[in-house]
């Protein structure tokens, strides 16, 4: 097993192929063919070309705060290769192409980020959780959907994804624990994009490595190398096949780099070095996984014209975000409960006297 | 019935009827719990549905919010008022809002049971009212009974609810009371507050073990000639207005009877609907006969903060003398 060979506590990272595209483990390299290979790398494109196209609708106004993926594309898009539709995926909120394999639709993510709830219904995304905002809190739902899984004697595994900041939340150790005294099926992945907004990971842990967390809970742990899919892909695998033996929770540290903002409200320059960007585009996921296509002569496409067309799909979703129902008085309250108080009813008829006043004035 | 034995029960009837009904927090799987209300279940239903979790209540709310999305309907015990906070940012953040946040694609059929309340000479932090915090919360209900047969019908209905419930549950008055309770199924609806005893010169609302002091206040009321009429009321949320202000409509006087500290209260709340609802009607400035806007002391100088029959009479005398 894997997570026995990269032994967090000797911090080891394990790793399929480098910066080159070249690989370097042969022995640990998942059995995945050429045509899943490219596959996954138009997936990380397509994430990819979503990302810059949602920072340019924020830049023009057309939707408000938005958290790119950009750096960590590999990450979410091996563990969407793994994802079935009856496993549960419990994401923070840094995991597009996982969201994507699991049905959510871009039109659905827009409509959320322009502020509009019905963008976490998911109409086509089984068991999946909307993004949480409070960092970490999520894992103990992942922990409890584990419960579930067991109690009722499901084949389902749990895919539930935190930051490096997340693992200084109480929410996190108690996750953990919860799932692993329970033997609940949950993958824990900690994105480790070294930063938690502007704190670099060095000021959230005296740990050597994240990975290493595993110990206090008895699972096991590994460190990946998060911008190579292969050794993503491998993690994942192992992962969920021993999370389905009814071995219990597993964590991967998912070592990444974040190469945009935190969100389209954050501006990095202000506490990271040009230097080190430049040191972190050298392991960007998308052109490791280019050079390895490349390396093996697989590509048969015009990537130009696939990006056209990626950008055309895109932008169509985004203008049915935009052009999405308006934003109803009864939206407020509808959802706030199964079973609405009169209360909530009452309230609602005293602000529909006030808009009928205010339409009286006009 | 005792209140922890009409709690057993109603477990015991739903744990029977679903299999999907799971009961889990601190000590309440082996050994039922500190006041032994799951006394009993663990060896009935099997360890898988009643049990041990480990110590930590963010988690015991957490993975209850968990296993409420994916099929289960749990029942988490959380073991004293002062022990629910470190929980409070799951029952705000989550449990309260997974319904409205999906667009209604997820319930959560979820009940939240820890006593409360004072008067038991017991340790700091489990002394607490916390019935205000959780009422605040859009998307929680919160329910108090004070009998055995309210605690027993509550339950059922909380079970059932769709809507997450917070219920609460008065420990001062978990053994004190004995009622014949009916072995049978039955269920309170949620939102309705009950009038307990009719009267004509003030309103008396209260809830959970402040019922039984009332009651005790209403005897003396009766010898000092005045007609009081009392409101249990059961829901703290949804609150029974219609209950309140028909009854503030005929007494013109309204004294609310709680534990917690009187700012920022439910009986802050309950003046609100009188003076919203029944403005009109009022002969008396509303009164909350409630704690101090202080920390609960502990036990030796708890009677201070503690409300007694005879604060309560002395407050219902002058408000109707007012």
């Amino acid at each position: 097993m894997i997570f026995k060979d990269f032994d967090p506590k000797e911090d080891k990272i394990f790793r399929i192929i480098d910066n080159e595209g070249v690989v370097i483990n042969n022995e640990l390299m998942p059995d995945i063919d050429d045509e899943t290979v490219v596959k996954a790398y138009k997936a990380m494109l397509y994430a990819r070309t979503a990302d810059e196209m949602a920072v340019s609708y924020q830049r023009q106004g057309r939707m408000y705060t938005y958290p790119p993926n950009i750096g960590q594309e590999a990450i979410s898009v091996a563990a969407g290769m793994i994802i079935r539709e009856k496993d549960w995926l419990v994401p923070a909120f840094r995991e597009l192409g996982a969201w994507l394999a699991k049905g959510v639709s871009l039109k659905e993510i827009f409509l959320y980020y322009m502020g509009n709830e019905e963008g976490s219904n998911f109409k086509n995304a089984n068991h999946m959780l909307p993004f949480s905002v409070p960092i970490g809190t999520h894992l103990l739902h992942a922990a409890g959907i584990g419960y579930s899984i067991n109690y009722h004697k499901k084949d389902e595994v749990v895919f539930t994804f935190t930051g490096d900041g997340g693992t200084s939340e109480g929410d996190f150790a108690e996750a953990l624990n919860f799932a692993a005294v329970w033997k609940a099926p949950v993958i824990f992945t900690v994105q480790n994009n070294q930063y938690a907004i502007s704190v670099p990971v060095r000021n959230q842990t005296k740990s050597i490595n994240l990975a290493i967390k595993s110990y206090a809970y008895g699972i096991p742990g590994i460190k990946a190398d998060g911008n190579d899919f292969f050794a993503m892909c491998a993690a994942y695998k192992q992962a969920a096949g021993y999370a389905k033996a009814g071995n219990g929770p597993v964590l991967i540290e998912a070592f990444t780099y974040r190469k945009g903002a935190h969100t389209t409200s954050d501006d990095p320059s202000k506490y990271r070095s040009k230097d080190e960007e430049i040191e972190g585009e050298k392991t960007d996921p998308l052109k490791r996984m280019k050079k390895f296509i490349d390396n093996k002569g697989i590509w048969k496409e015009d990537e130009e014209k696939l990006l056209e067309e990626f950008r055309i799909e895109i932008d169509q979703q985004f203008s049915e975000a935009e052009n999405f129902t308006p934003y109803r008085l009864e939206d407020v309250f509808q959802y706030t409960y199964v079973d609405l108080p009169d209360d909530l009813k009452k309230q609602k008829s005293e602000y529909e006297q006030f808009l009928k006043w205010k339409e009286s004035r006009k | 019935m005792t209140i922890v034995q009409a709690i057993n029960n109603a477990l015991d009837i739903k744990l029977a009827e679903d299999k999907n009904i799971v009961i889990y927090g601190e000590d309440t799987g082996f050994e039922g719990g500190v006041f032994r209300v799951t006394e009993g279940l663990q060896k009935k239903y099997g360890a898988d549905r009643v049990f041990d979790s480990p110590l930590a209540e963010s988690a015991i709310v957490g993975t209850g919010l968990g296993m409420a999305l994916s099929g289960l309907r749990p029942v988490v015990e959380l073991q004293f008022d002062g022990f629910t906070y470190p929980a409070f940012d799951q029952i705000i953040s989550h449990v309260s809002r997974m319904h409205n946040r999906t667009r209604g694609k997820y319930k959560v059929p979820m009940v939240i049971r820890f006593p409360y309340g004072g008067g038991i000479n017991a340790l700091e932090h489990h002394s607490e009212s916390p019935e205000a915090f959780y009422a605040h919360i859009p998307g929680i209900k919160v329910v108090i009974p004070s009998t055995p047969h309210d605690a027993k019908g509550l339950m059922i209905s909380a079970i059932e609810s769709d809507d997450p419930i917070i219920f609460m549950e008065p420990k001062r008055i978990y053994r004190a009371i004995k009622q014949e309770v009916a072995d049978d199924k039955f269920s309170i609806p949620i939102g309705k507050a009950k009038v307990l005893a009719e009267g004509t010169d003030v309103t008396v609302v209260a809830f959970g073990a402040m019922i039984r002091e009332c009651q005790k206040a209403l005897v003396m009321a009766k010898e000092a000639g005045i007609s009081v009429e009392l409101i249990d009321l059961r829901t703290i949320y949804p609150i029974d207005k219609e209950t309140i202000t028909r009854s503030v409509e005929k007494t013109g006087r309204i004294v609310i009877v709680a534990e917690a500290p009187t700012g920022f209260s439910v009986g802050a709340e309950l003046i609100a609907i009188a003076n919203e609802e029944a403005f009109l009607h009022l002969e008396a400035p509303p009164k909350r006969v409630m704690g101090f806007d202080t920390i609960v002391p502990l036990a030796r100088g708890e009677h201070f903060f503690m409300q007694t029959p005879e604060k309560i009479f002395y407050e219902i005398e002058r408000t109707v003398k007012f």
